[in-house]
């Protein structure tokens, strides 16, 4: 497990501190309090060393947060700097493979009936805003995975979305392939892209109204019904605890 | 008429005659259609489906027409509806006039109509079906039928010269165009004074013969030709909006053209109704079951390519006619020529 | 801002073809004032399009002018139901994506779950997995080296392949009890055990796979007309290719040498096995149906070795049970039959996932489609749907 907690880079210190008191509380605080507090950022495999290096010198302190998590390097930077990202990773980092480019809305998902109730509308899920191991200051963020064909290497990289006007650059001019997935995600998630050549509905129909993917969009059949799954959760075969309760059919298997 | 020394009268004669075309045209379509549509390609393709009806599947047939005489006749309301209904009788129309000059017996009553010009009036009714095609494919509104329709007109027009040149050394080489002339030609002839089985066109003409299937197989929209129906791209071509008996009818249509495309292929090149020591009664007799047996020899090569091949592309197809067949018809002809002089 | 502009020697050339982009800036649907093009909806009802795609092709004659996809047909939004199912529902979901290989979509989301929670499946288990991905694997090409065939209008071979497929859908079967989606994964392993007798009824499949390779090689690819219609038809440069994210054997038959098999994040037991990666250097459509060829040979070779190996053991881990997957993200990526299949998994800590993004391959592989559909036939339009080779769902997800 090589599972890292991020902290800001090094070159971007001072800035993303600064802008890191700003944010909500839990989330750094969650984050970083598993596990033991770690001097500095965490170190790198040899991979992700090298790309990270490529990445610094290009970004600098646009930079915010770096982790190598599970084997793949995810680097969270500015959004001013998320066309530039496109650029660079396509030339200094030879990744000339998009995978994709989406969203994530890290607003927790909201409990129909409140917490007492039990889960009604999804499993159970924490309800404390988290930002994933790179950390965040916004509700939205966008992430894109990029690979190299010949270097067989791969970044992630994120970067915050403003609620207020969610806009990043678009990637299109570097990647061709970003057309579709930035479609999808400003439909889903109501993100635009600037400079995407022709931004219009890819998915949805065209007159549909709202985001599905942003966790405040109700999954209707989940709101008309609820969330059977933890409630019908029947004993194994085998396990003593349960064999004393017998069943209303009576069997006695 | 003579028909086995019997005579008819001129009426009854005509009466007969057109009812035996009526027949022939839809049971050829069937026999082939159970025959290689059937049997053949689901043997070849390992497919038990036609296996259910009847023993052998022997009633498949059957079940497929009474399913199409059940389906709703749609018409669309955008179609042009006159047109829309005329196009598959002009299809069937062009079929039938194929029949009406071709042999299955020797003398003048073994042929509906002894035309003198023969070949050229066959192969001139059978570019009739394209005008059936086309207003199909222009009266059904539908984008699909209309490229369907238009791909068909550009392939039987271009089809239709290395076609009539193929025969031209037939023609040549039997010095008549009437049919029957042309089936003594070869029951007669001999191969470079050789004449032990008489001279079927196909081992003299072998190069026409080729060029002749081909050119039928284009004719008859079959693969790899089959661009104006071609069911991956264009669904079904300009039959995309019939139903029912509609369909059918195109799919009368189309087996029966091909049942008197092999058939003609078997009057040209493969000595027609006539077998080499057979003559008078014998082949009078024999004849019509000669000829289908012939018949349904070309017809296996017919629906053999059909079921191997891929389709060509429309350029492509356009290209082989022009710069391959015809070319080569043309040389077939100068060779045909040169030789008949020679020899 | 100055600090992110690279310093001038440092940069690359980044050479992007200007037809690249030329389409992005005419994609719009509403050109009825062009009286000159005729506009063709290919779909979504259409039989070249495996389902529900729509293709909006300008033409001019037969000569597409420009081409536009339109999806969405068959969206079923996964993504936001995996928000609302627990991990061992959402197998059942996934499996749905590409039908064709129902099982190789399981296995990098369970993969992925596994890594969160610090679980490794037992070799054997690894084993099974592997061969039911390669099983899905020759199931779905069988039917692709067919079907290529049909819609380029032979109709003869796609009945072969999917007589092949039934031999393959069979021992799917008897292993998990279902043809389609097996839904057989579990985190930690395996639901079962292979049934007696599977192995050597494997091997005799695989060697029938084999023949019948030999078979669509013949019938198929050595057929004129094929390659003539195939050759030098929608040409997929490797470096455009991979810009536009199209993957696996697409990218493979444009010279990229990448299979994730092998160069990917080592995953299931492929570092064990010694299988080729094939290329193909044109990039065409025959180039797409060659390499599938020979990788449908090579999944096959690749299940007989892994027929020998294979341990024994049990299948399964010591898992809770309650699946509680602890916080954190994780990528994976697996070389799935269409190309790269990749879940984004973010977890909170609870039963179920707080995000999934599932990057399927057929979207991206047809996301190329408005620039190579350009300038060409009709007829080639249906034979360059038919080499990319997607699944509706795997676009639409």
């Amino acid at each position: 497990m090589t599972d890292a907690t991020s902290e800001p880079g090094s070159g971007a210190s001072d800035d993303a501190t600064a802008v890191a008191d700003a944010i909500t509380e839990p989330a750094p605080a969650e984050s970083a309090a598993p596990e033991p507090e770690p001097s500095g950022p965490s170190p790198l495999g040899d991979v992700a060393a090298e790309l990270f290096a490529r990445l610094e010198e290009e970004l600098g302190d646009a930079i915010l947060a770096r982790a190598e998590n599970h084997g793949t390097l995810i680097v969270r930077v500015r959004p001013d700097v998320w066309s530039d990202v496109a650029r660079v990773s396509r030339t200094r980092l030879e990744c000339d493979y998009l995978s994709f480019v989406s969203g994530i809305d890290w607003l927790p998902a909201p409990k129909e009936g409140g917490d007492d109730d039990g889960d009604t509308s999804s499993p159970a899920q924490p309800s404390e805003q988290t930002v994933g191991v790179t950390g965040g200051e916004t509700r939205f963020q966008v992430f894109a995975h990029v690979q190299s064909t010949r270097r067989h290497w791969g970044v992630t990289f994120k970067a915050d979305v403003s609620d207020a006007a969610p806009e990043v650059g678009s990637w299109t001019s570097v990647y061709p392939g970003a057309d579709w997935h930035e479609r999808e995600c400003w439909e889903m998630y109501g993100i635009n892209f600037d400079g995407h050549p022709a931004m219009r509905k890819l998915y949805l129909p065209h007159e549909f109204e709202g985001n599905p993917l942003r966790k405040d969009f109700p999954l209707l059949a989940r709101v008309l019904k609820p969330w059977p799954g933890l409630v019908d959760v029947e004993p194994m075969p085998g396990e003593g605890d349960d064999e004393a309760a017998p069943t209303p059919d009576g069997g006695d298997s | 008429m003579n028909l086995l020394a019997v005579h008819v009268p001129w009426g009854l004669a005509l009466g007969i005659k057109t009812l035996i075309v009526l027949i022939v045209v839809p049971t050829g379509a069937l026999l082939l259609g159970y025959v290689f549509l059937l049997k053949m390609m689901s043997h070849m393709q390992s497919r038990l489906g036609p296996m259910e009806a009847g023993p052998h599947g022997s009633l498949q047939l059957v079940a497929d027409g009474l399913k199409f005489l059940q389906k709703e006749d749609v018409i669309l309301a955008e179609a042009d509806r006159p047109v829309f209904k005329l196009a598959p009788a002009v299809v069937v129309l062009s079929t039938f006039l194929i029949f009406v000059v071709i042999p299955v017996g020797p003398g003048p009553g073994g042929v509906v109509s002894n035309l003198d010009v023969g070949v050229f009036y066959a192969l001139a009714v059978s570019s009739l079906s394209v005008i059936g095609v086309l207003m199909a494919g222009w009266a059904s509104a539908n984008k699909f039928a209309l490229l369907g329709a238009l791909r068909a007109a550009a392939q039987l027009i271009a089809y239709e010269l290395p076609l009539l040149l193929a025969v031209v050394g037939v023609v040549l080489q039997a010095g008549t165009m009437n049919l029957q002339g042309i089936v003594a030609a070869q029951q007669d002839g001999s191969i470079f004074g050789w004449g032990f089985i008489g001279n079927p066109f196909i081992f003299t003409q072998f190069i026409g013969f080729v060029l002749f299937m081909v050119a039928a197989q284009a004719e008859l929209t079959q693969t790899p030709f089959d661009m104006p129906v071609a069911e991956s791209e264009l669904v079904a071509g300009y039959m995309v909006e019939y139903t029912g008996f509609r369909f059918l009818f195109f799919f009368i249509g189309e087996f029966g053209t091909a049942t008197a495309f092999a058939a003609l292929a078997a009057t040209l090149f493969l000595g027609g109704y006539a077998l080499p020591w057979f003559h008078g009664t014998a082949a009078t007799v024999l004849g019509p079951f000669v000829l289908i047996a012939k018949m349904m020899l070309v017809a296996f090569f017919i629906f053999w390519v059909r079921f191997t091949y891929p389709r060509l592309r429309e350029d492509q197809l356009q290209s082989l006619a022009w710069k391959v067949l015809i070319p080569l018809a043309l040389f077939n002809i100068v060779l045909t020529g040169t030789l008949k002089v020679l020899v | 801002m100055s600090t992110t502009n690279p310093p001038e020697e440092t940069m690359p050339d980044i050479e992007i073809d200007p037809r690249d982009l030329r389409h992005l800036a005419d994609a719009q649907m509403n050109v009825e004032l062009d009286t000159g093009d005729m506009i063709l909806n290919l779909g979504p009802q259409h039989p070249a399009t495996h389902g529900t795609l729509r293709v909006v092709v300008r033409l001019d004659g037969e000569r597409v002018i420009s081409a536009d996809p339109v999806i969405g047909y068959m969206h079923r939004g996964y993504e936001k139901l995996t928000e609302f199912r627990t991990y061992p529902q959402i197998t059942t979901l996934i499996n749905r994506i590409d039908w064709l290989s129902s099982f190789a979509n399981e296995v990098p989301f369970i993969d992925g779950a596994e890594k969160l929670m610090g679980v490794t499946a037992p070799p054997r288990a690894q084993y099974i997995r592997t061969m039911l991905t390669e099983l899905s694997r020759i199931a779905t090409f069988v039917l692709f080296l067919g079907e290529m065939s049909l819609q380029v209008g032979g109709i003869t071979p796609a009945f072969f392949g999917f007589r092949d497929r039934e031999h393959i859908l069979n021992l799917i079967e008897s292993a998990t009890g279902g043809r389609f989606h097996p839904n057989f994964n579990r985190i930690g392993g395996i639901k079962d055990d292979l049934p007696w007798g599977w192995l050597s009824e494997t091997r005799s499949a695989m060697q029938m796979v084999l023949n019948s390779c030999d078979d669509f090689e013949d019938l198929v690819a050595g057929n004129e007309i094929f390659q003539a219609r195939t050759r030098s038809i929608g040409i997929i440069p490797g470096e455009l290719g991979a810009t536009y994210g199209v993957s696996g054997s697409n990218l493979r038959a444009s010279g990229v040498d990448w299979d994730l098999r092998r160069d990917g994040a080592p995953y299931l037991v492929y570092p064990e096995l010694d299988f080729k990666v094939w290329t193909h250097p044109d990039g065409d459509s025959y180039a797409r149906y060659m390499v599938r060829l020979q990788e449908t040979r090579e999944s096959a070779r690749m299940v007989v070795q892994m027929l020998d190996q294979i341990p024994e053991g049990p299948v399964m881990a010591k898992v809770p049970r309650i699946i509680k997957v602890p916080e954190g993200e994780v990528w994976v990526e697996t070389e799935n039959p269409l190309g790269q299949m990749g879940y984004y998994i973010v977890s909170k800590g609870g039963t179920g996932p707080f995000r999934v993004k599932i990057r399927s391959a057929s979207f991206s592989n047809v996301s190329i489609l408005p620039w190579l559909l350009r300038g060409v036939y009709v007829p080639d339009v249906i034979t360059i749907l038919a080499s990319l080779y997607f699944i509706l769902g795997d676009i639409d997800r």
